[in-house]
């Protein structure tokens, strides 16, 4: 391994003592966020934007151990700008387009993801979470610099937990000892492992896959294009799967299926993972390796991800296996959808009956994650004869005609929720394109001013496009901002927002979903559809 | 719902029969399964109608159940 001092081995948020601890009686807080991940931290970040006080427990003081979540997708990239840190992690991250599928001993086809255009943000970027989360940590300094109420206790790990009907009492060990805190609303973002989950004893339940992964971040100059390359069963590494996928600074994540009934320590020995690494690059290929783990997996997730005052997100509230990357992208879609209805709860302005719809907007996007991810397991480790037969067939029929290529499923990648059903969408108008509907993110788009994307978030907002409304609206002490817009700010705008209509009126949400939609302006149905939104019809 | 044709439809039915034994004629049994989920694929894929498809897997399931 390489002997330099890595990133993610330097503490980033070291122990500090906290005046909780010498408080006489235990310090009440508004929110207090369990795990400093990306899920957590982005959680932290989204809440002291909107001003309210935060604490962030971690039990360690660093960033992610190794890369971990290499790969992030375009509507994760549109929360981070939201929350102020998108554009560095798509500066240092590598963008990538092009897919090649292998069979055996040779490539069976190509693909290219096709990004549309009129978009910010690239489709995905690779990533190491460890780059990932110091970014996210350096945005959170910022934040504490312009006075914002955010405050992360490295060291600080939960050792006991009191739920109750309005409030959330802690134990906290530290170096110097435990203490004690309450909070008003608590966020576990602790992980598959989920300390929270555990204490509370709630059920996490679903189906476990017999199978094991060996990653080998591994160090070298290669000139190995930018793109994912998927092998289903090579003569390096025969009958399982392997993956090559670049990351930033000359890394490249490997990963190699490696079975059930497998020698944990032995496959983990360097000199092991050398000559799995030789067979698959070349007995001259020069190296050095990273960061190794094996890890297996399950596709599970919680009944409900709210439990009175505690709000479970990320992989604390569900799991999926890692095909598809749809474990991180999903985490930092349940914090921005946390976000304001949490706000408004606290505000006051929206009764707590708003963060049930939390739980069930997440469970459909946390269903529809797990229903992907397992299709994909099923496909790349087929566990009968006959599946085995099948899967093989359609890699087969792939090399020689294009109608099997879309049966190929090496990782159906991560795309945004749409929270159809939800019962905070208000009215929709088929007149409008099917994309932008109710409980779609909104689809970005050049206009006059900018992307349109960047225009959007963290408050409600009306989109005038191409009708007249007054300059804002309030209602119950919520506002709404109105963001005048000509039906040609470009040829995707009109696309994406009018298709053949001429003019329109959406209600777009603080985190950038649409809330509802009509073909003209009415003041008293944009009210309306404000009251189903934040949980108050 | 559109239902899978279960009415006599290929000409010179006992020549498709012939045909279809003799492509799995001294096979392992591997390679015959091989050869048989390449074919459905093949045939489903022509057929395309998602609700034919599922009558026609559901007829198959049954029939053998009888």
């Amino acid at each position: 391994m390489t002997t330099q001092t890595r990133i993610f081995e330097t503490p980033l948020y070291p122990y500090a003592r906290s005046g909780d601890q010498d408080a006489p009686m235990p310090v009440r807080h508004p929110v207090v966020i369990v795990g400093a991940g990306p899920v957590g931290l982005g959680a932290a970040i989204d809440l002291a934007q909107q001003d309210i006080p935060v604490v962030v427990l971690d039990d360690n003081d660093k960033v992610s151990f190794g890369s971990r979540a290499i790969c992030f997708a375009k509507r994760p990239l549109e929360i981070l700008d939201r929350l102020g840190c998108g554009q560095p992690m798509v500066e240092k991250g590598v963008t990538w387009n092009l897919g090649k599928v292998f069979f055996d001993d040779r490539q069976i086809y190509n693909f290219n993801l096709l990004p549309e255009d009129g978009h910010k943000n690239p489709a995905f970027i690779n990533l190491q979470q460890y780059y990932f989360e110091d970014y996210l940590v350096k945005r959170l300094r910022e934040l504490q610099a312009q006075g914002k109420p955010i405050d992360l206790r490295g060291n600080n790990k939960l050792s006991a937990i009191g739920a109750h009907d309005d409030y959330v009492a802690l134990e906290i060990d530290t170096p110097e000892g435990p203490y004690n805190m309450e909070a008003d609303w608590l966020i576990a973002c602790d992980g598959a492992n989920s300390a929270t989950r555990r204490m509370l004893g709630l059920d996490f339940t679903g189906r476990v896959f017999e199978d094991n992964f060996l990653i080998a971040d591994t160090i070298m100059e290669a000139d190995y294009p930018t793109e994912r390359w998927f092998w289903f069963d090579p003569p390096f590494n025969r009958g399982q799967s392997a993956l090559l996928h670049k990351q930033p600074d000359n890394v490249w994540r490997i990963d190699f299926q490696i079975g059930w009934d497998i020698d944990r320590e032995e496959e983990l020995k360097e000199e092991n993972i050398r000559k799995r690494l030789h067979a698959m690059l070349g007995e001259d290929a020069k190296f050095e390796l990273e960061w190794c783990s094996i890890y297996t997996f399950q596709c599970r997730r919680m009944e409900s991800f709210r439990h009175q005052r505690v709000l479970f997100a990320g992989d604390a509230a569900h799991q999926v296996s890692p095909f598809g990357a749809r474990g991180a992208n999903s985490g930092l879609q349940d914090a921005d959808n946390l976000g304001w209805k949490l706000k408004l709860v606290l505000d006051g302005t929206a009764p707590d009956t708003l963060l049930d719809s939390y739980s069930e907007e997440r469970v459909h996007g946390a269903n529809e994650n797990i229903l992907n991810s397992t299709r994909s397991t099923d496909f790349i480790t087929p566990k009968s004869e006959t599946s085995r037969a099948f899967r093989n067939a359609v890699l087969d029929l792939a090399e020689a005609y294009e109608f099997a290529r879309p049966l190929v499923n090496s990782g159906r990648l991560s795309v945004p929720c749409t929270y159809d059903g939800s019962i905070l969408n208000g009215p929709d108008s088929s007149d409008l394109p099917v994309r932008t509907r109710p409980g779609s993110p909104a689809a970005d788009a050049p206009t006059r001013d900018g992307w349109l994307m960047d225009r959007l978030g963290n408050r409600f907002q009306v989109l005038a496009i191409g009708v007249d409304a007054p300059d804002s609206l309030e209602d119950g002490g919520i506002g709404i901002e109105v963001l005048r817009l000509s039906p040609d700010e470009s040829p995707q705008f009109t696309e994406r927002y009018l298709g053949e209509a001429v003019r329109a009126v959406y209600l777009m949400r603080p985190d950038q979903h649409v809330a509802a939609r009509w073909t003209s302006y009415d003041e008293k149905a944009v009210i309306a559809a404000l009251k189903i939104a934040t949980g108050r019809a | 719902m559109s239902k899978i044709n279960t009415q006599p439809n290929i000409a010179g039915a006992d020549d498709f029969y012939a045909e279809l034994l003799a492509i799995h004629d001294g096979r392992p049994k591997a390679e015959s399964d091989a050869i048989n989920a390449r074919l459905i694929l093949l045939l489903a894929n022509h057929i395309g109608d998602r609700a034919v498809l599922t009558d026609a897997m559901t007829k198959a399931v049954d029939c053998g159940h009888r």
